[in-house]
């Protein structure tokens, strides 16, 4: 009988490497032939592109030892047989990239800009920050402070949003637009849903039309009518104008986006906190919003990395944001043709704003058990 | 003036808007445009320039420049050699040369002027609306931009023309040979237009790929998304310069355009008008008589009367001008002349590469001329 209660080890074939092998990739003979063919292609790929991005490319010398000031002096450009990418042109003009046009002398204030926001990012993402409370307060303030920071004001010499570009453009309207439109968003969405006639009419023309429009056409509307409508002498800045127009698009989507979570939230919790004898704003702020919100988490970062990728249409209005900066440096005569450098870039750029946003809100979707159905009988 | 009192009362220009805009849309003339005209864009663009242009032709363009302590200037987001910002972040090109003489002339400071970054599509709302001063945008100088949307165009600054570029593999050697091509075509531009004339005058078909971008057509052009890429002689060199093997693409023998590209500003202020006018042709008469911003100093003491009357030295066409007398010294001394522009722009030194030309003096084979300084 010692036999029989001797614990046999499973077949080595479903465990450890082999095992994670067997069952994910060569499962059956459809699953491993796409596995070789997916090899075959990253063998194919990996490699050139490694020796593209890095061990052929120039980054500010070339081949020769030259320090490089122009694109005929790129490697590759010298000796088509010989280098990749050319990296000197992000390396020469990785200040206009970040900060536009914005004069070199004041560059530390959008250094301590782009530190400040990161603070008062911190206390948002991260709830279990110490004296959370505190870097809270910072955040409320940081609007305001980067607004004088950046503009000027306050002691700080005046630099015109003219001079503003590249990362701080995508940034100031990504951010913004973001930030603004989630507090409009509730509110629309909860006009929406209101059972008062008027708001949910108006809030619902809002949505609709606003929805209705492509973001081009807003921005046109912010930047060409905007200031027609307005008697000279009051000047609305341009970026402001673009601001407007890019944070009503935003927030018609994230009303959207909360009513469908609204929706999602069971008559049943309505009426419990009505039965509680809880007012609308108590039982909207306490009970339904913080649910309907959660379970909203992966469409609003859905929408959110949406519009910091529509910030680029700003170049159709002659905002240069970092695409903006790119395709201006494509038209100077020193760096014609680099191209592939230099949407490379940007894209990379994108890729790590937009990659972080999506794996901040998984690690939320996580921690708040979204999937879980909350409530619901 | 008028505007001071606009200012105070809010509502009033609001009904004035309302009325203005309602008699731009109710008269005949757009109705017109609306039942046969080419294309919508213009038409509410129209609008909007009547409307602003009612709003603004009350101001001096001039003062307000002064006032505001530097000029506007509209450019491009980036065209090889017309304007681009260099690696210190400074606009360089012809055009933006065009924007600096034009604040030389009214501050004496090259460095008195914001450049307003406008797209094809923006450029002329833009304008209309005031947001800038002038635009030195390479725009194609045309009786309807010039008198339907209300604009005014100066001079002049370079001639230019509709080419094709192809690859020279297609083994095509004259336009007219391009029945059935895909071509690549910027919107919202002449060039479209004119592309549609020549194929229709030849009998031949085309495919268009539309594009944004001079960029965007280089990139279908060099992957071979569309067979023919159609624009400015001048982008056609830029874009020819930026190939990795510039000898694979051709371009053919044909012009079918005239492209005179000028800077521009709105209608009825022609004191305002009459300094672009000035600044450029000042820049044009100085190559005519051979001052440059090397010699300019030493011309000072010349016996050439027109020398001595465009640099300040005789007359007061500064003041005629409402400008320092010494307007034209400082345009040929920080700027220089139209050659020197030119040749540091776009010339056979830069890689674009563009010879001289139509763009040469009337005196060298050339269409450039500009009325004598007297």
């Amino acid at each position: 009988m010692n036999e029989m209660n001797e614990v046999r080890k499973p077949p080595v074939a479903t465990t450890g490497i082999i095992g994670w092998l067997r069952i994910n990739l060569f499962f059956n003979w459809t699953n491993s032939l796409i596995t070789l063919f997916v090899i075959y292609c990253l063998y194919q790929f990996i490699p050139w592109i490694l020796d593209w991005t890095i061990f052929s490319a120039d980054f500010k010398y070339n081949y020769l030892g030259e320090q490089i000031t122009n694109q005929e002096m790129c490697s590759r450009n010298l000796d088509p047989e010989n280098g990749g990418a050319c990296w000197a042109v992000i390396y020469v003009r990785f200040y206009q990239f970040i900060y536009g046009f914005y004069p070199k002398v004041e560059v530390w204030r959008v250094n301590l800009a782009y530190v400040m926001l990161a603070f008062a990012l911190l206390p948002l993402l991260y709830a279990k920050l110490p004296y959370r409370k505190y870097f809270l307060y910072f955040t409320y303030i940081f609007p305001i402070i980067a607004y004088f920071l950046l503009n000027g004001g306050l002691g700080f010499t005046e630099v015109s949003t003219n001079k503003w570009g590249g990362l701080l453009v995508t940034l100031v309207l990504g951010c913004t637009g973001i930030a603004l439109a989630f507090p409009i968003g509730i509110m629309l969405a909860l006009g929406r849903r209101s059972k008062l006639p008027v708001i949910s009419m108006m809030c619902t023309l809002f949505i609709e039309f606003i929805r209705g429009v492509p973001l081009i056409t807003l921005l046109f509307f912010g930047m060409v009518m905007l200031p027609l409508f307005l008697p000279e002498g009051i000047d609305m800045d341009g970026l402001v104008r673009v601001l407007v127009a890019v944070t009503l698009f935003q927030s018609a989507y994230m009303a959207e986006v909360i009513r469908g979570g609204l929706q999602a939230i069971p008559p049943g919790q309505y009426e419990a906190a009505k039965s509680l004898g809880m007012s609308y704003w108590r039982m909207n702020l306490l009970i339904i919003l913080p649910q309907a919100i959660r379970i909203s988490i992966p469409p609003i970062v859905n929408t959110s990395i949406g519009l910091f990728k529509d910030t680029t249409l700003v170049i159709i209005v002659g905002i240069l944001d970092l695409l903006g900066i790119g395709r201006g440096t494509l038209a100077d005569t020193n760096w014609l043709g680099l191209s592939y450098e230099i949407y490379f870039f940007v894209s990379l750029v994108f890729f790590i704003f937009t990659f972080g946003m999506s794996r901040y809100s998984l690690y939320l979707e996580k921690k708040l058990k979204t999937g879980i159905n909350m409530g619901a009988d | 003036m008028i505007v001071g009192d606009f200012k105070l009362n809010k509502s009033i220009i609001g009904i004035n808007l309302l009325i203005c805009y309602r008699e731009a849309i109710f008269e005949k003339r757009y109705l017109n445009n609306y039942l046969n005209g080419e294309n919508n864009m213009k038409k509410l663009l129209s609008i909007f320039a009547v409307v602003a242009f009612a709003f603004s032709a009350h101001a001096g363009t001039l003062d307000d420049v002064k006032n505001r302590g530097f000029l506007k200037c509209g450019v491009t987001t980036g065209l090889a050699g017309f304007a681009a910002p260099d690696d210190s972040g400074e606009w360089a090109g012809l055009d933006a040369d065009m924007c600096r003489a034009v604040a030389v002339a009214v501050f004496g400071d090259r460095s008195k002027v914001e450049f307003i970054t406008t797209t094809g599509k923006s450029r002329f709302p833009t304008l209309a609306s005031g947001e800038v001063d002038m635009l030195a945008r390479n725009t194609t100088w045309t009786i309807s931009r010039d008198v339907n949307l209300g604009f005014e165009f100066v001079g002049v600054n370079f001639y230019d023309g509709q080419g094709f570029m192809v690859p020279s593999a297609l083994g095509v050697s004259s336009a007219t040979e391009l029945d059935g091509a895909t071509v690549c075509i910027q919107t919202g531009t002449t060039t479209e237009l004119n592309l549609a004339d020549f194929f229709r005058l030849n009998g031949i078909s085309y495919e268009a790929l539309p594009i944004e971008t001079n960029d965007e057509g280089k990139e279908n052009l060099f992957a071979g998304r569309c067979d023919v890429y159609t624009t400015d002689a001048s982008g056609l060199s830029s874009t020819r310069a930026a190939a990795s093997n510039p000898d694979k693409w051709v371009v053919l023998p044909e012009i079918i355009s005239k492209e005179p590209l000028g800077p521009l500003v709105r209608h009825g202020d022609h004191q305002w008008g009459d300094v672009v006018r000035w600044s450029l042709n000042a820049m044009i008469i100085a190559e005519e008589l051979g001052i440059t911003s090397e010699n300019v100093d030493a011309q000072m003491s010349s016996n050439v009367p027109e020398v001595l009357r465009l640099l300040g030295v005789e007359g007061n066409y500064g003041e005629m001008l409402e400008l320092s007398n010494d307007w034209a010294y400082q345009i040929i001394k920080q700027i220089g002349n139209y050659s020197e522009s030119y040749e540091a722009n776009v010339g056979p030194d830069t890689p674009l590469e563009i010879a001289r030309g139509l763009n040469a003096l009337w005196t060298q084979g050339g269409i450039l001329y500009a009325p004598p300084f007297r």
